[in-house]
Formats: structure tokens, C-alpha cells, sequence
């Protein structure tokens, strides 16, 4: 099961790499991993998907709390979070092929970036499955390349960690 | 001042009186200040940078203040590695410096540079790389608070050439720290308290098993009198060993692999299993889940993260072992026990009188429970890793001494430098040092130590001339033989060892073990007994 764990931690150098090494330490698999820095310019916080059971995330956030450096640790309930991820792609777009992409991107919320002749560069922010279908409705038209930014998420409501 | 100076005044300020290094390029500046604080701060100059780490925490776990280790770059901290993972495995308080190059120059791949930091993440508590001399006295209180605190461990400051020179005016030296990432959980939940206070009181077979966590919490005396107090038989891990002596009536020995019959029958039997301070690791309790199946467990420990990692617990209490030992015994009723300990009696003193297999040389079982018989109450022995230890382990009668070894990374060598840090920190205590002949190699040049400071340490070494831990188990299915573990080339021992100025003596008649025990104990300054056993002697036996 995928959930998410998030961990506010000093803003130091070293510290993702004292976290990172830790997953390896422990075998822990990592699905995504997103960082950057909190309204708190003395800490960041990092989104952590993983794909394990409860037992292997209870032992995740006991050893992430081990970490000196780690302030905080929560494991997101998958039903209240906004989760969100960011892609950006290029596809091949012709004149014949464009119309189609953009009634897509339309559909699907999605924001041209950058366009060319025969490429389009399209910015998506969205929850992670509909990210993964936008990509599968771009296939068609061919991938040049793609990057995503693993999921970033906070807590619904006035909830903080 | 400079940093080295700021570095030298915070040592002090911690209480460090004794520091084990090997100087180096990249800390000359800062043993130029160690050299203007000798009368306070005792240097000891080891003979491999591993062996600075073993003797620190052989001074950290019987003095119970934080072991200082001071190394140069590059080669000197990675030969601290083992040092630094042996302690972590053991969770022994320790601080351990190491010099770096100058930090413009830092990922360079310069002379003697290397990236410890990046080297021990897997294996520390926490760790420091000094960028501004400014931070030191808050670097430093941290990294013993840290180092100290909540489970022990090591903390490593590296600590760069040019920062080492940096001025700084007056410097602000700290009395506490506030970590907002740190702040061990010791009391207990109250909740938790009263399940386990219920599930003691109703327990008809319970056991206690007691490990290293219980000396790191000093809580030696709290042990004793819960178990006391309630009547409830206890078994050890290996780092537990020692907490009991082998007659008390309660005392059932060690469990697990390499453990005491009477240990594992009282796992075995038990209905109630109350652990404290240990990790649950598989030399201890092989089957985790078979424990977990048969019986109620409560699990008792200041680190949260070792409660579910190897094994789930029934009842899980997150907490300082001698603060909750001591509420245990007050708001604990006693179970009655009677029943239940008569039944296990039985099973001791079958384990406590059996008698072992006859085999050329010494018995090193025997040996182990003669030699327990000679020591005086306070004694440190300090025990190696092999045969040697399981032998010690199993078999050495305990009476009031403390009991060394390194049961978490089982690390060869341990146990020699760990009786030097033992003398270094408490001349006056009695110290033995128990190796094997393959695991003395890997630390005898520490020999040298022995003699530069007169320690009277009393060394054994048990001499098959084989890596008998090993050999033992390639003699049996599914290896098929014994490789690469002959000791072929040895030294003349006797000979190496005097020409450190140190005396040795040979035993090899297994009734003449008592009157060379007494004449080894009572010998003046650093003696070692070499003890020779039969290389097929095993440890199952």
C-alpha cells in the first residue's frame, strides 16, 4: 500500500543525505521523494511515498524520529491530504496533431509551457494518478521526454503537523 | 582564541580527562593544545586508529561518561570506522574527532582527505563537519548531550585543518543545549505503565531478559531488586551478562544460539516475558516469531524504534530502564513464583554442575569456571570475539564483576584495547583480558600501550591455533571443511610478548589451572597466560 510520509527537517547541509541513507541502511523503498524548503527558511520539509505495510512505515517514521536532524514525521492518512504532483512534458505536435492535444490538456487541466513548430511543452499539476493517465493520453501523439517532481502534500483543513 | 583552543576548553568543560588517538597532519594544531592541557586531560597514544574507538568505550562502559576518541584524516578515520560501528552496535557513549583538510580544499580528493561523514552516516548517532569555529562550543555540548543521552551512541565532529586555526573572539561556551529534533522519551507512558504493572501481577511463569541496556542506563541495582522483589527468574543477552551473578537463585543464564540450556528452557517455559533494554537481535532470540506466538511480551526500551523492528511486543514501553525498574518495584505486586521457580531450579544446577568432554590441554570450559573463582569482586573482563567469548560466555563464573565484550558487531580485536581503556580510565580496577589466539593478532600491537603506561592488565589468551568459531562450523554439514582458518605462521608468542617487557607463562595441564590462575592473578603489573586447547574442542559441547 502506497502512503505518504512527512518529515520536516533542519535546512542543513548533509541532511538528505543522513535520510536517504538511512532508506538504504534499512531496505526501506522509496516510490518518490520531494524537498524543498518551508515558510521556516531553518527547515525543509520532505514528502515521502513509499510502498510498504503498516508495520514497515510504523518502523520508517521511528527511525526517520531517530534522526537528530528530523524536527517532525507524520504519516499522511491517504484521505485527508491534497496531494500534488508536477510534470512537464514534450510531446511531437503537428499542425494536424495540436488541436487534439490542447482539447486534452483542456480537459485535463494542463497549461501549454512552450510550443515550437512540431513540439508542445505542457506543465500539469495534479494528483498523481491523474498525472499518470494525462501521460498515457500523450503516448499516442509521442513522448519526447517527461519530468515529475514525486508528490508534495499537506494535511486537508486547518490540520498542520 | 583559536578553535583548537575552543575545542580543548569545551573537552574540559565536558569533564574529558581522558582522550586515545594518533595524531596526524590534520591535527596538529589541535594536539598543540592537548599538549598544554596534559595534566588534565590524560593522552594515550594507540598503535591503529580502530583500537582509539575500542579503548573509549572500554573507559565509557565502566566509567559512564562519554569515550573520546581523536584521530587525523583520511587514513586515521577510516581506520576508526570499526571503532566507531562497534560502539554503535553497542551503543556505548562516545565522541569521536577526526581531523579533516582545510574545507576550501574539501572535494578536492586531497592528500589524505575523505569523506567520513559520508562513511558513517549507516553507523552513528549523529555527526558534525565544523565550517565555522564559532559554532564549536555549541557543536560540542551537543555532540555529548547526544552522545550521552536517551540510548547512547557515537557522535562524530569533523573537525577541518583551517578551522583548527580560526580566531574567534570571545567565544560563548554554553551550560545546555535545546536540540528541537532530540528529545528522548524516558519517564514512560503511564498507560503503558499500568498494563505492564497488570500483566506482572497476573503472570504465573514470568521471565525477565535483561540486556546492555541496563548498564547504559545504570540501572545495575534497579535490576537486581525488581527481580528480587517479584520473585521473577531473569535470563541475559550477552551484553547483559554479568547484571547477575551465576549463583544468585535467580540467574538463568544467557539465551539464545550460543546460550545456557537452563536460559533457553526458561524462554521456552515461560508465560510472561519481560524484556529490557535489548534489540531482540538473532543470536539472542532466534525465533522472533515463535517468542511472539507463545507469549505475552512486554518490551521495555528507551529507543521506540527497537520495539517492533525484530519482533512486535504485546504490551511496548517506551522509557529509561532504571526509572521504570524503580516504578515497577514500587506499584508492582508479586506474582507468585514458587511453582515456577522450583521447576527451573532444577535445570540451573543441571547446567551449573554438568561436566565436559575430556580433550588433550585444558578444558576451556572448565577454565572458564575456575578462573571466575579467582576474581575479585569489581574485576573488568574483557572478553574477544570467537570461541573465546562463547566459551567466557557461557561458562565463566561471575561474582561481582563486570563483563566486556562486543556482542553487537561481535568485532575481533575488541577485547584487548577495551582492557586498556578499562585501566587507563580506573587504574585501580582489577582487569582481565580474555582472547583468542586469532583475535589477539588483530589488536597485539596494542601491546605496546601496555607497556608505555606499566597497565596491570592480566592478558589470556586461549591458543588452538585455528579460528575455532569458524572451524567449528565448516567441520559440519553443509560445509565440508575446514579452509583458511589455520593459524599457520604464528609468532612465538612467548617471545613476541617479552619483547614488550611483558612476562608470560604457558598452561597446558588441565589440573594445574588453579595454581597457575593463582600465580598469573597475583602476579605485579602486565602478565598473560597463554592457554592451550584442543583445536577440535567446540563450543556446542
Amino acid at each position: 500500500m502506497k502512503q505518504t510520509i512527512s518529515v520536516i527537517v533542519e535546512n542543513r547541509a548533509g541532511v538528505l543525505s543522513k535520510i536517504t541513507s538511512l532508506f538504504s541502511k534499512r531496505a526501506f523503498n522509496i516510490e518518490s521523494l520531494a524537498v524543498g524548503v518551508t515558510d521556516d527558511p531553518t527547515l525543509s520539509r520532505i514528502t515521502i511515498i513509499v510502498d510498504s505495510g503498516n508495520s514497515v512505515v510504523e518502523q520508517v517514521e521511528k527511525q526517520l524520529n531517530k534522526l537528530v536532524d528530523v524536527v517532525k514525521v507524520r504519516v499522511l492518512n491517504e484521505h485527508s491530504i491534497i496531494g500534488r504532483e508536477l510534470l512537464l512534458i514534450k510531446v511531437n505536435a503537428t499542425v494536424t496533431t495540436r488541436p487534439d492535444i490542447m482539447t486534452i490538456c483542456e480537459i485535463c487541466g494542463a497549461k501549454i509551457a512552450d510550443i515550437t513548430a512540431n513540439t508542445l511543452t505542457i506543465e500539469l499539476s495534479a494528483e498523481s494518478d491523474k498525472v499518470a493517465s494525462f501521460e498515457e493520453m500523450m503516448r499516442p501523439f509521442g513522448i519526447m521526454e517527461t519530468a515529475r517532481t514525486g508528490m508534495i502534500a499537506l494535511q486537508k483543513g486547518a490540520a498542520k503537523i | 582564541m583559536t578553535g583548537s583552543q575552543i575545542f580543548v576548553q569545551a573537552l574540559i568543560n565536558e569533564g574529558v580527562d581522558r582522550v586515545f588517538g594518533y595524531a596526524g597532519a590534520t591535527i596538529c594544531s589541535l594536539m598543540d593544545e592537548m599538549m598544554k592541557v596534559e595534566d588534565t586531560i590524560r593522552y594515550t597514544l594507540v598503535r591503529q586508529e580502530q583500537n582509539a574507538g575500542h579503548m573509549a568505550s572500554g573507559y565509557a562502559r565502566v566509567t559512564g561518561k562519554t569515550g573520546v576518541c581523536m584521530v587525523t584524516s583520511g587514513p586515521g578515520a577510516t581506520n576508526l570506522i570499526t571503532g566507531i560501528a562497534t560502539a554503535y552496535m553497542d551503543s556505548i557513549p562516545m565522541v569521536a574527532v577526526t581531523g579533516q583538510v582545510p574545507t576550501n580544499l574539501i572535494g578536492r580528493d586531497i592528500f589524505q582527505e575523505v569523506d567520513i561523514l559520508g562513511a558513517v552516516t549507516p553507523f552513528i548517532k549523529h555527526s558534525y563537519l565544523v565550517k565555522d569555529a564559532r559554532e564549536l562550543p555549541n557543536i560540542i555540548k551537543e555532540a555529548f548531550y547526544i552522545a550521552s543521552t536517551g540510548r547512547p551512541g557515537p557522535v562524530l565532529i569533523d573537525f577541518p585543518q583551517n578551522i583548527q586555526d580560526q580566531e574567534v573572539k570571545d567565544p560563548v561556551f554554553p551550560d545546555t543545549v535545546h536540540i528541537r529534533g532530540y528529545n528522548p522519551s524516558i519517564k514512560g507512558n503511564g498507560r503503558q505503565l499500568t498494563h505492564v504493572i497488570h500483566a506482572i501481577s497476573e503472570a504465573k511463569k514470568p521471565v525477565i531478559c535483561a540486556g546492555g541496556g541496563v548498564f547504559l542506563a545504570h540501572a545495575e541495582a534497579e535490576l537486581k531488586s525488581f527481580a528480587h522483589e517479584m520473585n521473577i527468574p531473569v535470563v541475559t543477552t550477552m551484553m547483559g551478562l554479568s547484571l547477575l551473578d551465576t549463583d544468585d537463585p535467580l540467574n538463568m543464564g544467557m539465551i539464545g544460539k550460543f546460550g545456557n540450556r537452563s536460559a533457553n528452557k526458561a524462554m521456552v517455559k515461560a508465560d510472561l516475558l519481560i524484556m529490557i533494554g535489548m534489540r531482540v537481535a538473532d543470536r539472542a532470540i532466534m525465533e522472533p516469531n515463535e517468542v511472539k506466538r507463545r507469549l505475552t511480551t512486554i518490551h521495555i526500551d528507551v529507543d521506540s524504534a527497537e520495539i517492533g523492528k525484530n519482533m512486535e511486543a504485546n504490551i511496548p514501553l517506551v522509557g529509561d530502564a532504571g526509572i521504570i525498574l524503580n516504578k515497577l518495584s514500587e506499584q508492582c505486586t508479586a506474582p507468585d513464583t514458587t511453582e515456577w521457580r522450583a521447576f527451573l531450579k532444577d535445570y540451573r544446577a543441571e547446567e551449573l554442575g554438568r561436566d565436559f568432554p575430556e580433550h588433550p590441554y585444558v578444558s576451556p570450559q572448565r577454565f572458564m569456571r575456575k578462573l571466575g573463582h579467582h576474581l575479585e569482586e569489581g574485576t573488568a573482563v574483557c572478553v574477544d570475539v570467537g570461541q573465546n567469548q562463547i566459551w567466557a560466555c557461557q561458562h565463566l563464573y561471575m561474582h561481582g564483576i563486570r563483563f566486556l565484550t562486543s556482542g553487537g558487531l561481535g568485532t575481533m580485536g575488541y577485547g584487548l584495547p577495551c582492557g586498556i581503556g578499562v585501566k587507563i580510565a580506573q587504574p585501580e580496577r582489577k582487569t582481565v583480558v580474555i582472547n583468542g589466539d586469532g583475535s589477539f593478532q588483530m589488536s597485539m600491537n596494542e601491546l605496546a600501550v601496555v607497556r608505555a603506561n606499566k597497565l596491570d592488565l592480566k592478558i589470556i589468551i586461549i591458543r588452538n591455533h585455528v579460528l575455532g568459531l569458524v572451524h567449528q562450523s565448516q567441520v559440519r554439514a553443509p560445509f565440508h571443511g575446514a579452509y583458511g582458518v589455520d593459524l599457520e605462521g604464528d609468532p612465538d608468542f612467548e617471545a613476541l610478548i617479552a619483547s614488550y617487557g611483558i612476562p608470560s607463562t604457558v598452561l597446558e595441564e588441565d589440573d594445574k589451572t588453579d595454581e597457575a590462575l593463582e600465580a598469573f592473578l597475583s602476579s605485579e603489573g602486565p602478565q598473560v597466560l597463554i592457554v592451550n586447547v584442543d583445536p577440535m574442542c567446540s563450543t556446542t559441547e
